[in-house]
C-alpha cells in the first residue's frame, strides 16, 4: 500500500472520529431539544460516512477487494437519518408544545400532529372539532 | 507503529467517548425524545465501531452486523416516534 493512500485513510479516520465525538458532545451540551437534534443527525452521519469510506479504501488498497457493503451502509444511513430527525422532532412537538405555540400552517388547515388520529396517543389529549389537516 | 494504526486508535477512542456521552444522555435526560435521540445516536456510533474493528482485524465479517445495526436502529426509532404520535405503530 502506498504511503499516500495510507495518509488519506488515516485522515478520513481522524476526521470521522472527530465528527462522531463532536456530535455526541453536542447531544450532551446543547441547550434545548431542537438544537440537540442538530448535533447527532448531522455530525454522526458525516463521521460514520467518512469511517465507512475509509474502510472501503482500506480494503481496496490493502487487499485488492473492492467491496460495496460500506457504500450500501453509507447510503442507508444518509437516507434514514433525516427521517429519524423529522420523526423525533414531531414527537417532541407532540410532547412538549401546545397547539397555540406553533406557527400556523398555510391556508387555514391544522397540523396533522394535533388533528384527527392522535386521540389514541397515550400522551396527547385532543379536543375541539376535527379539521382538515396537512 | 504506523500512521494507520495511530489513526485507528484515535478513532476508536473518539467513538468510545461518544458512546459514553450518549449513555450519559440516555440515563439523565429531560424528556422522552432526548432518550430516543441518544439511543439512535448510539446505534449509529456502533456502526462506526464495528467498521473500525473490521479494519483492525482485516476482515469483512462485520459488515452484516453493521447493516443490521443500521436497520434495527432506524426501525426502532421510527416505531417509538409513531407510538408517541398515534398511540399505535401499525394502523
Amino acid at each position: 500500500m502506498s504511503i499516500l493512500g495510507e495518509i488519506l485513510i488515516a485522515a478520513l479516520l481522524v476526521s470521522g472520529g472527530a465528527f462522531g465525538l463532536v456530535g455526541a458532545w453536542g447531544l450532551v451540551r446543547l441547550p434545548d431539544m431542537m438544537t440537540r437534534l442538530h448535533g447527532p443527525t448531522k455530525a454522526a452521519t458525516l463521521g460514520v460516512g467518512s469511517v465507512l469510506i475509509a474502510s472501503m479504501l482500506h480494503f481496496w488498497l490493502h487487499y485488492g477487494i473492492l467491496s460495496w457493503h460500506e457504500l450500501l451502509i453509507t447510503i442507508f444511513v444518509l437516507i434514514t437519518s433525516p427521517i429519524t430527525g423529522l420523526f423525533i422532532a414531531k414527537a417532541h412537538m407532540h410532547l412538549s408544545w401546545q397547539q397555540g405555540e406553533l406557527p400556523r400552517p398555510p391556508s387555514g388547515v391544522e397540523w396533522c400532529t394535533y388533528g384527527r388520529g392522535a386521540e389514541n396517543s397515550p400522551i396527547v389529549s385532543v379536543d375541539g372539532p376535527e379539521k382538515p389537516c396537512e | 507503529m504506523s500512521i494507520l494504526n495511530l489513526a485507528l486508535m484515535f478513532a476508536f477512542g473518539c467513538f468510545a467517548l461518544a458512546q459514553l456521552l450518549c449513555l450519559y444522555r440516555v440515563m439523565r435526560a429531560p424528556g422522552f425524545s432526548d432518550r430516543v435521540l441518544a439511543l439512535d445516536t448510539m446505534a449509529i456510533n456502533m456502526i462506526a465501531l464495528l467498521t473500525l474493528f473490521g479494519i483492525q482485524r482485516g476482515t469483512q465479517v462485520y459488515f452484516e452486523a453493521s447493516m443490521l445495526f443500521a436497520m434495527v436502529g432506524f426501525i426502532s426509532t421510527v416505531a417509538f416516534a409513531k407510538f408517541i404520535l398515534r398511540g399505535d405503530i401499525i394502523e
